[in-house]
């Protein structure tokens, strides 16, 4: 158990005298409280499982530090570093039951016979595999496997964090849930720091306190589910989280005001003057957007199409060259293809060369 | 069901039929009516039934104890070359690098000895371990160790099995590196992260990961040294005595030499029946190794 401080961490795959852009991952800052559950999204390629590997040891960093609790362990190898990871396909050890499985790692460190048996059953009771502990691991299904993989990963107490490469990949959709809430349940009961690496945003919302958000090699922003929601620091986050992404436009701001495509649309909060010759865009999420009858004062926008999502629908439509998502009021009903949109101003953020400014109240 | 009844498709397998039956079946029959009987100049035939059989079971007859006595050799080699082939290819596969330009090299060293012919290699040995003008035999008669494949039963064995060695563990070692690089990297990372030594290692993840090409490596290894003729027989040329002369040697000895068909007719037969019995043997252990046993499991 450690709190994990990450120092200017970077690392190239092509070495340390390669291209600054071609990191893959840039170099970064950051602290991992303990007990924390984080999760790190990001697309494929962005840099998450390096950072990952990099915290494990299984990839030696090209620059920076890696400290667990004050302590740097960056020159120690996997076996010393005491962590624990979960890898995306299950690993089993074939010839051994289940029960010999979630041992193998206290084994290795010689723990006594009575503590290990101990530690075995009460992972195996939490995982609900203990009907399972006498058989051979190999037989059994995907999903046994990885909750084996999980096992090994918890079966050490005093592991500094336990990390989770993309664990449930192989499982079907509707074990997944079950899985995932095992693992959050896990987590209050067991007082673990866990890492758990996604680029499936539910997964990263449910699981997590912390959500870091990955983008290119770099960390865009790293906060609750709740903060990534109503306030991106990045577009990239505002079109990531969020189903659909958020509705990002260039626009001209200054001081309350943001024109787009001619319109004026109030902002809550005051800009001043921005920048000159950096790119200025406003960001808005599709559910502080409502489509209304097209009236004077209101942004007028061309209908592409409705998507009924059940619960609620969102219009896709079209202003000028941008695209935007719009919430459609219940009990609305659509005529023709134009309709106004109304913007909820205070949930408006202003973005330049897609990051943040902060307006002024 | 209405099945369509067209007997042509038999002509189909006529071709098939007519070549098995020439290369295969015609002559292992011509082989079994000699074994039957006894044969004299002027192609003279006489009955004889079983009695070869019986003969070749009977350990005070000649044909008896010559046949008993090579099985008894062929077993021998057969086992030690394994026990020594098996261990050391699984070595050699370990200690080779996994990526580089080193693996294409290790590869073309490890394929040279495979591509030599078989009596080609006998006489490399042959002459490389000659007391006065092979290498080994020179260097070793030199710093006072007696050597000579040709008077001393022990040289001629230790020089066959090594020869055997030589020759085939790169077998072995190619085999069992085909089956390490199938194991994906994900394995070594957990056992890193599960604190497994070295040994662990081998123990949990290479081992069995290795297990089927194991297998597939000790039929071959197995049922070739079973067979083994020509490089003994270029080296050693069965000796001294008999005391490196396998089965198939003996056969040679008794059918060309000798002339004796119906026995040797006889010999060649059983000699067949004990390969593809082994070779059922393992091919049986491999198929149920491959499947995980489901007879066995109880429903979950």
């Amino acid at each position: 158990m450690a709190r994990i401080d990450l120092v200017d961490l970077a690392h190239s795959y092509g070495g340390n005298d390669a291209p600054p852009e071609s990191f893959a991952l840039k170099p970064v800052t950051m602290t991992w409280r303990q007990g924390g559950a984080y999760a790190l999204l990001g697309p494929s390629g962005c840099g998450k499982t390096t950072l990952l590997n990099l915290i494990s040891g299984i990839v030696t960093p090209s620059r920076g530090k890696i400290l667990f609790d004050g302590q740097d362990i960056t020159p120690l190898s996997t076996q010393k570093r005491n962590i624990a990871q979960v890898f995306q396909f299950p690993v089993i050890y074939d010839t051994m039951t289940v029960g010999e499985n979630l041992a193998f790692p206290l084994k290795n460190r010689g723990v006594q016979r009575a503590e290990i048996d101990a530690r075995v059953k009460q992972i195996a009771d939490l995982l609900d595999l203990t009907p399972y502990l006498n058989r051979k691991a190999t037989r059994l299904t995907a999903d046994a496997k990885q909750k084996i993989s999980l096992g090994r990963g918890l079966v050490r107490s005093d592991v500094a964090a336990v990390l989770f490469d993309e664990p449930l990949t192989v499982i079907d959709p509707e074990l997944k849930w079950q899985l995932r809430s095992k693992l959050k349940a896990l987590h209050r009961e067991l007082d673990l720091t866990m890492i758990y690496v996604t680029h499936d945003q539910t997964e990263a919302l449910t699981f997590a306190d912390t959500v870091v958000v990955m983008h290119d090699g770099g960390v865009v922003q790293s906060g609750t589910p709740a903060e990534l929601f109503d306030k991106p620091a990045h577009t990239f986050v505002g079109y990531f989280i969020g189903s659909p992404g958020m509705n990002i436009v260039s626009a001209d701001v200054s001081g309350h005001e943001a024109r787009v495509d001619g319109h004026v649309i109030a902002l809550h909060r005051n800009y001043g003057v921005l920048p000159a010759g950096k790119k200025i865009e406003i960001g808005v999420r599709p559910e502080f957007v409502d489509v209304a009858a097209p009236g004077s004062g209101l942004l007028s926008a061309k209908i592409e199409r409705i998507d009924d999502l059940g619960r609620i629908r969102f219009a896709r439509v079209r202003v000028g060259n941008a695209k935007f998502s719009a919430r459609v009021p219940s009990g609305f009903s659509i005529s023709g293809d134009t309709a106004g949109l109304i913007f909820d101003s205070a949930h408006i953020h202003v973005y330049a060369d897609s990051r943040l400014v902060e307006g002024v109240a | 069901m209405d099945k369509t009844i067209n007997q042509k498709a038999w002509f189909l397998v006529l071709p098939v039929f007519l070549v098995v039956a020439f290369s295969a079946i015609l002559p292992l029959m011509t082989v079994v009516n000699y074994s039957m009987q006894d044969t004299f100049g002027n192609n003279q035939f006489f009955w004889n039934g079983v009695g070869w059989f019986k003969e070749l079971l009977d350990p005070s007859t000649d044909l008896g104890g010559r046949f008993l006595a090579s099985l008894g050799r062929n077993l021998f080699f057969s086992g030690v070359i394994l026990a020594i082939e098996v261990p050391l290819g699984i070595v050699v596969a370990l200690s080779m690098p996994r990526e580089g330009w080193s693996v294409a090299a290790c590869l073309v060293i490890l394929a040279l000895p495979l591509l030599i012919p078989w009596n080609v290699v006998g006489t490399i040995w042959q002459i490389f371990g000659r007391p006065d003008i092979g290498l080994l035999g020179y260097v070793l008669n030199n710093i006072g160790i007696n050597y000579n494949y040709v008077s001393n039963e022990i040289d001629a064995w230790v020089t066959v099995i090594v020869m055997d060695v030589w020759h085939w563990t790169s077998l072995v070692a190619l085999l069992c590196y085909a089956g390490l690089k199938s194991i994906p990297d994900a394995y070594y990372q957990a056992a890193q992260i599960d604190g497994a030594s070295r040994w662990a290692v081998f123990r949990a993840i290479q081992l069995p990961k290795m297990h089927r090409v194991l297998l597939i490596a000790v039929l071959l290894r197995f049922m070739d040294s079973f067979m083994i003729y020509t490089e003994p027989f270029v080296v050693t040329g069965g000796g001294p005595g008999n005391s490196t002369t396998f089965i198939s040697i003996e056969l040679v000895k008794i059918a060309l030499g000798q002339f004796d068909l119906g026995k040797a007719a006889a010999l060649s037969l059983v000699y067949n029946l004990i390969i593809l019995i082994v070779c059922w043997v393992f091919y049986t252990v491999m198929t149920n190794a491959g499947t995980d046993r489901p007879a066995k499991e109880g429903a979950a």
